[in-house]
Parts: C-alpha cells; sequence; structure tokens
C-alpha cells in the first residue's frame, strides 16, 4: 500500500535548524534554566506526508508532572511560531539523565545544582553509587546526603560540609 | 479480557492501589524528607499504572481508557496484589511493605524488560531505575528501623511479622500467569521467588531481623478477591470521578 513513500521523513536542515531554534527556547517548567533539548527529551522530529511535523518526547521519570507541561509547551512552541504539530510518546529506550546536554549540565551547576556525578548506562544496577561530585557553589568534595528525594522527582537533597549550604543534586538515572 | 489483558491490569491496579497508599502519607509523614520521599515513590508508581491501565485498555479493544479503568471498576473487579491495599500504619508498617513491594518489583522488572510485549518492556525498562531508587530507600529504613532502638526494633519486627504471609501471593502462580508465561510475556512469578528472597535475606540481616517463616495464609488479590481495605481506598479515590463522571484536571 505504498506505506514506505508515506513514513515521515526529516525535515530539510534549514528546517531542522528553525525547529532546534524554537526548542531552544522552551523551557524545563521546573528547572527552567534548563530548555527541552539540554534535558535531552526531544527524540525526534519528522514531517509527515501531511505536512504535521511529529515530535517525539520521552518522559524523564514516569510520574512526573513536568511531563504533560513539557508536551503542552513544545506544542504551543511550534503552533505559535506556525509548524502543525502533534506529540508522541517515546518510551524505548528510558530517558536517563546521561541525555543531559554538556551545556545542560553546565547551566545546572551555574544556577546552583549538582549535575548526576556518573554516566548511568543501563539502569539495572541496584547498589550503583549515586552522590554529586562537588558543591555547586564552593566546588568542595564534602558533602551531606539531607534527603533522597527533593522537590521533583529527579532531584535529591544535599548539604556541602564546607561551605554549610544546602543544594539540589540532579540524580543519575 | 485476555490473559494477557488480566496481567497487564494485575501491575496497574497493584502500582495504582499502592500509589493511592502513599499518596495518604502526604501532609502526615514524620519528617518532611519522608514526606517527599513517600510522596515522589507514589508519584513514580502511578506513572506507571497510567501507561499499564491504558496498555489495558487497548488489549481489551472496548475503549475504556485509563480513568475509566481506575474509576469505575468495582472492588471484585480491582487486581491489584493483597499486601499494597494494607493500611499505612505507622511509619515502619508503610516502610515494610514498601521493602517487600520494591523488591518484588526490581526483580519483575528485571524479567519484563525481555517481554515480548514491547509496551510492557518499554515501561518496565522505564520503571526499572525508578524501582532500584524505591527498593535503596525503603530498605534502607527498614536498616535504620531494624538496627535501631529497642523500641523501632520491635515495632518493625510486628510490621514485618504482619505484612510477611502476603507475600506468598506475590509469587503463586495461576493459570493466568502460566498463559503469559507460555507465550513470553512474563516470568513465572515462582520463578522471581529465589531472587527476591536473597535481597530480602541481605537488608534483614543489616536490620539484624530474623525472616519470619512461610505462611499458611493465601490471598486472591489479584483474581478480585480482597481484604476488607480495598473497599474503603477505592471508595474515596473513585468519589469525585463517579460524582463528577468525565472530570479532569
Amino acid at each position: 500500500m505504498g506505506a514506505k513513500a508515506e513514513a515521515p521523513t526529516a525535515p530539510p536542515p534549514e528546517i531542522l535548524a528553525r525547529l532546534n531554534g524554537i526548542l531552544a527556547q522552551v523551557a524545563d517548567p521546573e528547572i527552567p534554566v534548563l530548555s527541552v533539548l539540554d534535558l535531552g527529551v526531544i527524540r525526534h522530529l519528522l514531517l509527515r506526508p501531511d505536512g504535521c511535523l511529529e515530535v517525539g518526547i520521552s518522559p524523564t521519570y514516569s510520574g512526573c508532572p513536568a511531563n504533560a507541561v513539557i508536551k503542552a509547551d513544545v506544542l504551543r512552541a511550534l503552533q505559535h511560531a506556525g509548524f502543525a504539530a502533534i506529540a508522541v510518546d517515546v518510551l524505548a529506550p528510558p530517558w536517563s539523565s546521561d541525555w543531559l546536554s554538556p551545556e545542560g549540565r553546565r547551566k545546572l551547576e551555574a544556577y546552583g545544582i549538582a549535575p548526576p556525578a556518573h554516566a548511568v548506562g543501563a539502569p539495572q544496577r541496584l547498589w550503583r553509587a549515586d552522590a554529586p561530585a562537588s558543591c555547586p557553589r564552593c566546588g568542595s568534595k564534602q558533602t551531606t546526603r539531607q534527603s533522597e528525594f527533593g522537590s521533583t522527582p529527579c532531584k535529591a537533597l544535599y548539604r556541602c560540609d564546607a561551605c554549610l549550604e544546602p543544594f539540589d543534586y540532579f540524580k543519575c538515572i | 479480557m485476555t490473559p494477557h489483558g488480566r496481567f497487564v491490569l494485575r501491575l496497574a491496579d497493584t502500582n495504582l492501589v499502592l500509589a493511592q497508599r502513599l499518596g495518604e502519607w502526604v501532609g502526615h509523614a514524620p519528617a518532611l524528607e519522608e514526606d517527599l520521599g513517600l510522596a515522589n515513590v507514589s508519584l513514580d508508581l502511578l506513572g506507571q499504572a497510567r501507561l499499564l491501565l491504558t496498555h489495558a485498555g487497548s488489549l481489551e479493544g472496548r475503549g475504556r481508557d485509563e480513568d475509566e479503568l481506575a474509576y469505575l471498576r468495582e472492588e471484585s473487579e480491582y487486581l491489584n496484589l493483597t499486601l499494597v491495599e494494607q493500611p499505612n500504619g505507622d511509619f515502619g508498617d508503610t516502610i515494610v511493605r514498601q521493602c517487600l513491594f520494591d523488591a518484588w518489583q526490581f526483580g519483575l522488572y528485571e524479567a519484563l524488560v525481555q517481554s515480548k510485549d514491547a509496551t510492557l518492556a518499554a515501561v518496565a525498562g522505564k520503571g526499572l531505575g525508578e524501582s532500584a531508587y524505591h527498593l535503596r530507600y525503603s530498605s534502607g529504613w527498614l536498616i535504620r528501623l531494624g538496627d535501631g532502638t529497642p523500641e523501632s526494633r520491635a515495632r518493625v519486627g510486628r510490621s514485618l511479622a504482619e505484612l510477611w504471609p502476603y507475600t506468598g501471593e506475590l509469587f503463586a502462580d495461576d493459570d493466568v500467569d502460566r498463559e503469559v508465561a507460555a507465550a513470553g510475556i512474563a516470568p513465572l512469578p515462582s520463578g522471581l521467588e529465589k531472587v527476591w528472597l536473597a535481597r530480602m535475606d541481605e537488608t534483614l540481616k543489616r536490620a539484624t531481623l530474623p525472616r519470619p517463616g512461610p505462611s499458611k495464609f493465601s490471598w486472591y488479590g489479584k483474581q478480585g478477591r480482597h481484604s476488607e481495605h480495598l473497599g474503603y481506598l477505592l471508595a474515596e479515590m473513585q468519589s469525585l470521578y463517579r460524582a463528577h463522571p468525565g472530570a479532569t484536571w
């Protein structure tokens, strides 16, 4: 039935550059210093034969309330720029903190959130180490965990033993 | 519903009911950190439940969405494990229930990532990292309470004795389990017991708590026969949607 001819295709480079420019302005609703591109949740951008843009988005944590907001914000930004767009959920492979962009990690640290300290690779390791490399304020490596869970599913609470400031840590998952 | 659909619904309901129970702690936990912790675990389980409910609805093919399945089924149509509907009790009761559950779910997800059902494999793959984190949290607390004060040790020991009998159902195979196992959709529950026991033994040893002996009680929550506690939970969870059908946030 000519399904191959009707498969979605990658947008031409100039369109892709424009799309990336738009998405770079869409902030994570809970960590507004990160864009959705920094967060690594945008999995694909494809043009459907009917001209509609398909955006593949991965949830960060299964139940994170930000997932729905991210999806709505992405679609709103694209529609505002004149693109007819729909979002599809991409579950596999699961999003990982490894997918934060290097730029995103820098932004996190500058914002006062310690970025994930380790690459996760496969999430199957039950007792893997997970602690911040250093305090995002003073750089001390001596830190103490205050709480395994923080204000959002992706963070834990730590305190620096040197400058005594509390700070958020973006967990490895 | 086919055995495949029923199996997915069992996992969905188990997650949903436990998420609801943990949600009852919000604003009541002994410390802010644990309030956040229990709420975050609840949120992960709820997110997984929503994906599983949607999947069960599509396998059934009658057009029921996640909300209809969650809010418009009766107690006897709920297929969750009996363990997760048990009341929160004190913080120690909740931690014991959570640790027994997390160790089971982590082992289940480890196996389910190989499922021939691609959606189930994806949910398990996504949930595995979350489940590992939950298990680290609940085992950490079980160890602290068991290896804690005489008071905390005695109380968490009682929690363990009360909740352990519900774990038999986690590893009891029935016809649905055998059908989905034969189809390569899921592991046989009985096949998960050995690894689960080893994980529990490791935690209990560090918690200085003896492992309770096997129980003669059998529970059948996953077949729709529940303890007296589920009805109250569902009544509260479903009341708003039933009063305002189709209500959304």
